[in-house]
């Protein structure tokens, strides 16, 4: 309720309004915005949009900006591509929330983040290079620091596991020297912040069957099956 | 939560708002400049800001520093003339195609027109304007109350014939 007009007496079926108290008014918006011309007011379309892009523009070029990201179209779902200076730091699916991603690289890296597309040209290029089919190895630099210790040791394994093939949670173990942390393996896969770049699609269970995938199973499927069709 | 939003949601949420103070304070033709200078010196500032900090007013008190230094510039940029010819807007605006009532905005004394944009345009209460502007918030609010005063006077002194209070 905010019902602070003193002049607003209860109905009486009369039509006639009490014209609006002037002093009264200085207290809340109402009818005072009328005085204000309309382009004060209403923005037009696109040009937040337009102050936006140059304001993401000049706070790269002063060195502000922390972490710049851009939103990527695929055939798996818009992908969030989210850069420091030292590479890419993190890729994430839609599902798992745009805003609550763009929040915790916040608490984790540097508030300092703007959509800056100009700063990650290569690489949505090759995100679309490799989802035409076109690309079989990601050639960008990555910022592994969102992972450490053993998950950042299976990270780098995956890098070595080709275009086109799988290896299973057992395997990875093996490969990583540590053959009993078969559910470590699949920890690391399952909170691998650079998915699809750092293939973890590519490691599936013993039986074959798919296991978990940060972007959903349909998602895992799509990428195995773009990359069987493409190696 | 000493966490903070990214700075990007900072500009999806109140860039709107910062437009309209800039537009009401420096003019249509400086506003852009000073929105982007606003949210530089705001991403420029902002890992130091405490985490519950009041974002509007922050941002608000930066626009304010920066459109002082707009007019500052602009008046640099001035040729010094003898007399001031009567009525004119005192930040030498120019007139927008087909709206008048800029010259109403503009004819108002810079705080009046400043502290009406802040509580009119940005929503502040009058406690933080007094902040931003100076003075207490109960001078503040006089501002507010004169310069609405003088903006209807202003833009009845303009309607066609007729009282606009009266609807037939």
């Amino acid at each position: 309720m905010n019902s602070t007009d003193t002049n607003n007496h209860a109905p009486t079926g009369t039509a006639e309004t009490v014209p609006p108290d002037q002093t009264a008014s200085v207290d809340g918006p109402g009818p005072v915005d009328l005085a204000f011309p309309p382009y004060l007011t209403v923005i037009e379309p696109g040009t937040l949009e337009r102050l936006r892009g140059s304001l993401a523009a000049e706070a790269s070029r002063e060195g502000l900006v922390d972490v710049a990201y851009r939103i990527v179209d695929s055939p798996v779902g818009r992908l969030l591509v989210a850069a420091t200076d030292r590479g890419i730091v993190r890729i994430a699916y839609e599902r798992e929330g745009l805003d609550a991603v763009l929040q915790s690289l916040s608490d984790k890296l540097s508030p300092r983040i703007l959509e800056a597309p100009a700063r990650l040209g290569s690489a949505a290029r090759e995100i679309e290079e490799y989802f035409s089919g076109k690309r079989m190895r990601f050639d960008l630099p990555l910022d592994l620091r969102l992972s450490a210790g053993f998950r950042r040791t299976v990270l780098a394994h995956l890098g070595d596991i080709p275009f086109g093939r799988t290896e299973s949670y057992t395997e990875v173990a093996r490969a990583v020297g540590n053959p009993k942390a078969v559910r470590a393996v699949g920890t690391a896969c399952a909170t691998n912040p650079l998915p699809v770049v750092v293939p973890c699609h590519r490691v599936l269970r013993s039986d074959g069957s798919l296991g978990g995938y940060i972007g959903g199973l349909e998602a895992k499927a799509t990428l195995l099956a773009l990359e069987a069709a493409a190696a | 939560m000493d966490t903070k939003q990214p700075f990007e949601k900072l500009v999806e949420l109140h860039g709107a708002a910062v437009l309209r103070v800039c537009r009401a304070v420096v003019g249509p033709l400086d506003a852009d400049d000073v929105w982007q200078e606003t949210f530089i010196s705001a991403l420029r500032a902002y890992t130091e800001l405490p985490a519950d900090a009041n974002i509007e007013a922050w941002l608000v008190t930066i626009a304010h520093r920066r459109s002082l230094d707009s007019v500052r510039a602009a008046a640099r940029r001035a040729v010094p003339i003898e007399s001031v010819p009567d009525r004119e807007s005192p930040l030498g605006i120019p007139d927008p195609p087909g709206d008048g009532v800029w010259n109403h905005v503009a004819r108002l004394p810079d705080k009046q027109r400043r502290v009406i944009a802040y509580r009119y345009l940005a929503d502040l209460p009058f406690t933080e304007i007094a902040a931003i502007v100076g003075g207490t918030p109960a001078a503040a609010r006089r501002s507010a109350a004169d310069g609405i005063k003088k903006l209807r006077i202003l833009t009845s002194e303009d309607l066609p014939e007729g009282d606009s209070h009266e609807q037939h």
